[in-house]
């Protein structure tokens, strides 16, 4: 029998054990490490401070392996074939060195009062020393230092970084970049001091007490970090003679030997063509080529894929392939905070490399396209966010971390009947790591023709059309009733909104009521838009965006005694942001006794009828387009639909309400008005198609009720008239069969439908102020009902309230 | 190892409705609690972590593959309850609280489940509903 020693158990350890486990190697296998726990997923190491237990980031121990935990390596006898530990001696025939690195403190007088960022411990003891300190630094502005300042600050520490270079992440981003990641570091509130160094760390009755810079100034800190760079951890090699580099790393060679064909070395420690890999991929990959040679393969380490992805929550910066080529070209957008640029060959065919701050999805998209031909033009690339449409090489790697390449995911997809992205994962180590390759993943999937299912989610395998006839036919009332006859689990955000949408189109009745409450997006659960920080905002219907000056002065007040940020919104009426959910109930009591209502800024429902000014005042106007616009405003206020319907009225073919980009428009004309259908602005704008000409008001009406009925009952999920009416087979013809000549004899059943919704319309924000009950849940806690929450916080601009994030 | 728990009350039973979230302030930290179908009460952090909104006990209670599960509001991220760990990017979790019912009150615990040793992150996944009332 062979006994193969590992010294260090770090990730890399790990990745060699598992790897041999699962070859079947006969020998016997002894994992020593010096911390007192098996490897752990180092990479997540910072998700222990936001609640991932130790547990959970720990690597299960692969059957059989011995391993001796808490051991520090001191020696080998190379002589003896031993390892020495504080406690004996291990024969080897093979060794394998998985030492890792470890920080490099630079020696500074005071830094031994310093912590470093890289085991559980190490985080143990920042958290300990945080718990009565009120500021932080991090020395290094780097991967790993932004990611110890982030983490600082999730501490609750006002938290600065000290960088030496002249800018943030030098290693991966230009100037450019540093300036924009500049201004997204200290939108998060950090403090961001580049191009100085440190002098020493100043403290006193073994407290820190702050950082004192070269120019002699000190920065207030009880917790200093330093996270600039590491070493490789090669003293057990250089003590007993194997060659390492000048500036530190074991030596070895493609197939991962040292000098002494026994011992490997593998992970942080290893000295390969010159480079130290800091990164986790490229020290699984060292792993299994070890793993392949002690088991008699010959795979080489052939050079890694260097890219980064920062994880620093909110601010996306990537870098992949050469940071330098031919020609660049770059988008830059310092007001949205977007800084991209690619690197391409002289010819701009082959893509080099590239840097992205801002706005990361060039990364996983084109990363797999270094060093091949580009797949359309530089410049449609950044804009484009380079997502959809990417044909991959089967032999582009697509996950760096684990090194798994298009083709593998293929394979997965076509020979192993995988269908979702936990598939992947559990198929090919795809995306288990950083998880920046997700998006692509999906991608691949979309792209490999999977049978595309029309199952709603998990918990359906109806689509939304079919459900809505389920529950019509069956006069199904709840959820449910509904997903213990035809589903199964118990909903998710995609079902049950949905779900809710369907009853309240088919029933009317309060969106709060009974259990319909907990299937409500919390849009719909509160009535009011959820803002990025948490508060709310508030839009009453202004039907027709018609006013009377009264009612604009309530708005006025309200927005004032309750300190709102108020804007004229796009949709003819006014919004007003930033309220607590605890505020919702007083600003609704004051708009309704006002005389406003809800205006569904939150609902999957009727929004706005925009209207011009019409023939009341317009010397081209033919019709009265407000008058009009009101009354339909008021006749499908709250209807429930796949998704928002807007619309609008012009009083002339002038068009100034902009009537043919609405999902139901109308146009004044000498004769009565022209209805067009199917329009939208948005994401992918279309123009609206004409359905009708020179209609009567009633038969206006009523045809919009049809058009409105029907595309509830068979449009998909989120699927809006636009994109509803191209994918109705026969088109606009067959939609005008069905709901002015009646071709299927539904006409009756859609306008009772309509009659009914209009018939039992109520406001919801009034109704809500009637019951105490569902009043009663308008609290930011419900152990402290009156308590604001303390995480929102704002500043001024322009004069009025601006949130700010806490940490 | 063993460590005193000490519990604090938040709010009646009754007052939490099926599948849906309320938030607690204890001690400073807002915790948020949802009651689930099967009338187990879970709590986990009510920060969300994407985007440092302190929303989660206002997202959509649901499951996933007989998971319980709470979906960010805010951009849709699903969280496990029981572990608290993003389903949807694994390396993103939430804290999770321990929480039980004594004699209809819901009461809440600040010694995080995380790093403690009788919640091991095998037991985690094998969660029974908590028995009512009690
Ligand atoms: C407030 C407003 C912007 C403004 O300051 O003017 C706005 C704000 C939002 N829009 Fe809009 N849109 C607003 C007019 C528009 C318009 C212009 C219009 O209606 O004339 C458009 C293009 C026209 C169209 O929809 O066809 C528009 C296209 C969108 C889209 C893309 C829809 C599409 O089909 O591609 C979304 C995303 C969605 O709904 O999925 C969206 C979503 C949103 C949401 C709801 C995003 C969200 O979930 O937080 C925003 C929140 C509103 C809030 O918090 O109150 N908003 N949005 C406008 C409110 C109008 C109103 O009074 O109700
Ligand atoms: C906070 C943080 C975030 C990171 N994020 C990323 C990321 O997003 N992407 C990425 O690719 N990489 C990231 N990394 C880097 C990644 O964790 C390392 O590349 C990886 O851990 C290297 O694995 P290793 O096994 O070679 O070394 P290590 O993880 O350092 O493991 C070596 C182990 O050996 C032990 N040891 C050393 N000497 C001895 C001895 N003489 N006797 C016994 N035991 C010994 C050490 O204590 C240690 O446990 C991150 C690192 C940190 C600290
Ligand atoms: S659309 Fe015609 S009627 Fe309406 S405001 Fe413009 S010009 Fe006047
Ligand atoms: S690239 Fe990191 S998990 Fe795939």
């Amino acid at each position: 029998m062979r006994n193969l020693v590992v010294a260090g158990y770090g990730p890399a350890a790990h990745r060699l054990v598992e790897t041999l486990v699962g070859k079947g190697f006969d020998g016997r296998i002894t994992v020593i490490g010096e911390e007192p726990r098996p490897a752990y997923d180092r990479v997540a190491l910072t998700s222990y401070l936001s609640g991932t237990s130790a547990e959970d980031l720990t690597y299960p121990v692969p059957p059989g392996v011995v391993t001796r935990l808490g051991s520090r390596v001191t020696a080998i006898d190379r002589a003896a074939g031993q390892v020495v530990t504080g406690t004996g001696r291990v024969p080897y025939d093979v060794l394998v060195l998985a030492t890792g690195s470890a920080p490099f403190v630079p020696p500074v007088p005071g830094a031994e009062h310093a912590f470093v960022y890289r085991t559980i411990e190490d985080l143990d003891a920042i958290r300990v020393a945080a718990k009565d300190a009120a500021e932080g630094v991090v020395v290094g502005g780097g991967l790993l230092g932004l990611e110890a300042a982030d983490a600082l600050r999730s501490l609750g520490l006002r938290t600065h970084i000290v960088e030496m270079s002249p800018w943030l992440m030098p290693r991966q981003v230009d100037e450019g970049g540093g300036a924009v990641l500049r201004s997204h570091i200290e939108r998060l509130g950090l403090g961001v001091h580049a191009g100085a160094g440190v002098r020493e760390i100043v403290h006193s009755g073994g407290r820190v007490t702050g950082l004192r810079k070269p120019d002699g100034t000190v920065l207030d800190a009880q917790v200093v970090v330093f996270s600039a760079g590491i070493r490789p951890r090669d003293e057990l090699a250089r003590e007993a003679g194997l060659a390492v580099g000048e500036r530190g790393g074991v030596v070895v060679d493609p197939a991962m030997r040292t000098s002494d064909p026994a011992i490997y070395a593998i992970g942080e420690c290893a000295l390969v063509e010159g480079m130290i890999y800091g990164l986790v991929g490229p020290c699984n990959t060292m792993a299994e080529v070890a793993a392949d040679r002690i088991t008699g393969g010959s795979a080489s380490f052939t050079g890694a894929d260097m890219s980064t992805k920062l994880k620093l929550l909110g601010v996306e910066v990537a870098q992949f392939g050469a940071m330098s080529g031919a020609l660049d070209v770059t988008y830059m957008d310092p007001v949205g905070g977007v800084y991209k640029k690619l690197f391409v060959s002289d010819d701009a065919r082959t893509l080099l490399g590239g840097i992205c701050v801002g706005d990361a999805a060039p990364y996983a998209a084109l990363r797999p396209f270094v060093g091949k031909e580009l797949p359309a033009a530089p410049s449609d690339l950044l804009f484009s966010g380079a997502g959809a449409a990417l044909d991959l090489p089967d032999e582009a790697q697509v996950c760096s971390c684990n090194n798994v390449c298009a083709g593998e995911i293929r394979a997965a997809v076509a020979d192993r009947g995988v269908t979702d992205v936990p598939g992947i994962k559990a198929c090919t180590r795809a995306g288990t790591t950083c998880g920046s390759c997700v998006p692509l993943l999906k991608q691949l999937l979309e792209k490999s023709g999977v049978a595309v299912s029309k199952s709603l989610c998990e918990h359906f395998a109806h689509s939304r059309a079919e459900l809505f006839d389920i529950v019509r036919v069956r006069g199904i009332t709840t959820f449910s009733e509904l997903i213990s006859r035809r589903g199964q689990g118990r909903g998710c955000d995609i079902c049950k909104p949905v779900v809710a949408s369907i009853l309240a189109s088919l029933h009317n009745g309060h969106v709060l009521d009974g259990e319909r409450a907990a299937l409500q997006d919390t849009n719909d659960h509160f009535l009011a838009n959820l803002q990025k920080n948490g508060t709310y905002s508030v839009v009453p219907r202004i039907p027709g965006g018609e006013i009377t000056p009264d009612k604009l002065i309530v708005i006025g007040e309200v927005a004032r005694d309750f300190g709102l940020y108020t804007k004229i919104t796009g949709g003819q009426r006014i919004d007003l942001f930033g309220a607590r959910v605890e505020q919702l109930p007083q600003i609704w009591r004051r708009l309704v006794a006002a005389g406003f209502e809800s205006g569904h800024a939150y609902g999957k429902a009727l929004r706005t009828v925009k209207s011009c000014v019409g023939s009341a005042w317009c010397r081209y106007g033919v019709q009265d387009s407000v008058g009009l616009a009101v009354a339909l405003e008021l006749r499908y206020r709250g209807l429930r639909a796949p998704h928002k319907l807007k619309s609008a009225v012009s009083g002339c073919a002038r068009e100034c309400a902009e009537a043919r980009s609405k999902d139901f428009g109308v146009i004044a004309t000498e004769q009565g008005w022209n209805l067009y259908v199917g329009g939208n602005g948005g994401f992918r704008p279309r123009h609206a198609d004409l359905l009708a000409t020179d209609l009567s008001t009633d038969e206006l009406v009523r045809t919009i009720d049809r058009f409105l009925m029907f595309y509830i009952r068979t449009a998909d999920r989120l699927q809006r008239t636009a994109a509803w009416l191209e994918s109705l087979d026969g088109g606009l013809d067959y939609l005008r069969e069905v709901i002015m000549d009646d071709s299927l004899g539904i006409c009756a059943d859609l306008d009772a439908q309509m009659e009914q919704h209009i018939a039992t319309y109520a406001d919801e924000w009034q109704a809500t102020l009637d019951d105490p009950e569902k009043l009663s849940r308008f609290v930011s806690f419900v152990n402290a009902p009156g308590m604001p929450d303390p995480s929102i916080v704002f500043d001024s601009e322009r004069g009025q309230i601006r949130p700010v994030m806490a940490r | 190892m063993s460590r005193r728990t000490s519990w604090t009350q938040v709010c009646d039973y009754t007052v939490m409705l099926p599948e849906r979230g309320v938030c607690a302030l204890v001690d400073g930290v807002q915790v948020a609690l949802f009651r689930t179908y099967d009338g187990g009460v879970h709590a986990v952090g009510n920060r969300d972590p994407f985007s440092g909104a302190y929303v989660l006990s206002r997202g959509i209670v649901g499951t996933r593959k007989d998971e319980p599960t709470v979906a960010s509001p805010l951009h849709k991220q699903v969280f496990s309850l029981v572990s608290g760990v993003c389903l949807d990017e694994e390396a993103v979790s939430v804290p999770v609280y321990r929480v039980r019912v004594r004699d209809g009150r819901v009461e809440v615990s600040l010694s995080s489940l995380s790093g403690s040793q009788e919640a091991g992150s095998g037991t985690a996944r094998g969660h029974t509903p908590l028995p009512l009332g009690g």
